[in-house]
């Protein structure tokens, strides 16, 4: 009597509107934490538990290939309706990070973003040349690529585009697949890009490599052979299996950590040039046009960045109480070494916990415990990279860009709760 | 005799001894990539650098080009290059300036004039890449570069004249400042 609880620090927030101690999640103790800080919420009895049909009769049979439980049909890809008909391919579908979970995102769940509409292709001819500043001028087919040793990395691809729903003066009534949803995270296995320039003979005036896709659009960018020598793959596999056509079947490029647009699919020239060839898509788009009358050009990675995909719009929350606030963090130059959480606006942060493993210029997903208190709460999420950069406040990204730059809005996000439990996207 | 014949079999023995080292070596052989002609590259060298590396012979004049494009972008660019419905291509002149909402074309912010023959001779039209004559691509990146005002009516673009067009928003860009990392 009157001993104070060993845990009694549970149930003391660790910032403000109900921010608890990411201990919560790495000692045995949430029940005991939950138990202190939901005095007072009655907990109503389970149903009578009956057998249900599907345990009283054989299931399905052995699938050639499995797909999700039909019941999860709503788990897909979104996206609108494209200005001309007439051109259905253009534009691009986004992954809905708001009914996932964990790091990795599905294959078929990948972000698709295509200028001319997925290709065909048949991987007997399709072929990869490597020419120009070379040595010697080199076709690689789908077997020739097949013979080297191969490496595995686990890197996550972000449209430019991503999030460019926020570079507007007032907040639109959008969810996280709306805003946030070209990004998305997987297991690549290919070939290392510098034993094939190797191969070809590298010749000293080469500064820049041009990749081209074997799409209708051709889509071609222009990236530093230093990328090229440091840690590019042209990729044969998926998560497991070979790349999907929507994310350039049979062979990709990935350069981790840099905009999407330059992670070439359906790569099938690779030209070593000694200036940027200045495309259409390093030009005219994927530049960034700032406050003034200038425009950043060959903004290569993606700078560090987080957003909360629980809660989040269309997941409402059933009365006050505890909840987990997940999310992803990820940076282009390096791996995540903090995520901090707020539940008031950003007036005051805790430190969230971060799930292992912890991989450089891969998706982190990061947790906090939340005891919401039923009233109105801004949740935000605000990143930490191992170079020590800090992802911007909107206020910050603002000041610096103004709000015509289209791409690479990396600011932190906020989701308003209100005290229905519903949540929705605002400028806080 | 009997030299020749020793002579003869140390031959044939050294031709074994070879072939087989051969073999070996191109089993220990870790390259893959065929090597393959200048020739037969050209169908997929079509990128154009700003220096006009890579255009090919033929020329182009606007009144060709409004053939071409009434022809095979009106359906999608709209009329003059404006009016849509996919990207606009003519206008915007002033909206990259501070504070304006920018009205992005290739007049108005495009920097080089040869990415426009790029792009058009990989890409477009949209439902038929890749099928238009160089004459063609020549004559409606003319139209187009006319109606921005950025040439004038009589002009004849060819592989001397694209690359010396001088695109009104040519200065608009600046190189990141983060990159390369400290």
């Amino acid at each position: 009597m009157g001993r104070k609880r060993k845990d009694a620090w549970l149930a003391e927030p660790a910032a403000g509107n109900g921010i608890l101690s990411r201990r919560i999640f790495l000692e045995r103790a949430l029940i005991a934490g939950a138990a202190g800080v939901g005095a007072g919420t009655s907990v109503a009895s389970a149903e009578p538990l009956a057998v249900p049909r599907w345990s009283k009769e054989p299931g399905g049979n052995f699938t050639a290939y499995g797909q999700p439980s039909h019941y999860e049909d709503k788990v897909a890809r979104t996206w609108a309706a494209p200005n001309n008909p007439a051109t259905p391919g253009i534009g691009s579908s986004r992954t809905p990070h708001h009914l996932l979970d964990g790091t990795i995102t599905p294959s078929g769940l990948h972000y698709e973003r295509s200028h001319a509409g997925v290709p065909d292709i048949d991987p007997e001819q399709h072929r990869l040349l490597i020419h120009g500043l070379v040595r010697q001028p080199l076709v690689f087919s789908l077997e020739d690529l097949s013979r080297y040793p191969r490496v595995s990395r686990i890197a996550f691809l972000e449209c430019a585009g991503n999030s460019g729903a926020l570079y507007t003066a007032q907040a639109q009534p959008l969810n996280v697949q709306a805003i946030h949803g070209l990004l998305s995270c997987s297991d690549w296995t290919g070939v290392k890009l510098s034993t094939l320039l190797d191969e070809a003979g590298i010749d000293a005036r080469a500064k820049w490599v041009l990749a081209e896709g074997a799409d209708a659009a051709g889509m071609s960018r222009s990236f530093p052979l230093a990328k090229a020598l440091d840690d590019a793959l042209v990729c044969l596999y998926q998560n497991g299996e070979r790349v999907r056509p929507a994310n350039g079947y049979p062979l990709r490029l990935l350069l981790p950590g840099f905009e999407g647009n330059m992670n070439v699919k359906w790569l099938r020239r690779l030209k070593l040039t000694d200036a940027p060839i200045m495309t259409k898509d390093e030009t005219s788009k994927y530049t960034i046009l700032l406050k003034e009358d200038k425009a950043w050009q060959f903004v290569f990675p993606i700078e560090v960045k987080s957003i909360i995909t629980r809660p989040s719009p269309g997941l409402t929350l059933k009365g006050p109480g505890f909840y987990e606030i997940s999310g992803l963090a990820w940076s282009g130059n390096g791996r995540i070494r903090q995520v901090e959480v707020s539940a008031d606006g950003g007036q005051s942060f805790a430190p969230a916990a971060l799930q292992e493993p912890i991989l450089p210029k891969a998706l982190t997903r990061f947790r906090a415990a939340w005891q919401w208190n039923g009233g109105p709460a801004v949740l935000q999420s605000r990143a930490t990279d191992d170079t020590g950069m800090v992802q911007p406040s909107r206020a910050q990204f603002v000041a610096e860009r103004g709000l015509r730059g289209n791409y690479h809005y990396n600011a932190v996000a906020s989701w308003k709760i209100d005290q229905a439990g519903e949540a929705s996207n605002v400028f806080a | 005799m009997c030299l020749l014949e020793r002579l003869g079999v140390g031959a044939a023995l050294l031709a074994v001894a070879l072939a087989t080292a051969t073999a070996a070596m191109a089993a220990d052989n870790r390259q893959f990539g065929k090597p393959v002609t200048p020739a037969d590259i050209a169908a997929w060298d079509i990128s154009i650098g700003p220096d006009g590396t890579g255009l090919p012979p033929g020329k182009g004049t606007v009144a060709q080009g409004e053939t071409v494009y009434a022809a095979k972008c009106q359906a999608c660019h709209g009329e003059k290059g404006a009016g849509g419905p996919n990207d606009r291509l003519v206008g915007g002149a002033g909206t990259i300036a501070p504070d304006k909402a920018p009205v992005k074309t290739v007049g108005s912010y495009w920097p080089y004039a040869t990415t426009l023959f790029d792009y058009v001779r990989r890409a477009m039209p949209w439902d038929r890449p890749k099928s238009l004559s160089d004459e063609e691509v020549y004559a409606v990146a003319a139209y187009v570069l006319y109606l921005n005002g950025v040439i004038g009516a009589d002009a004849l673009l060819d592989a001397q004249s694209l690359p010396k067009v001088k695109m009104p928003n040519r200065e608009g860009f600046t190189a990141f400042p983060r990159w390369p990392p400290k």
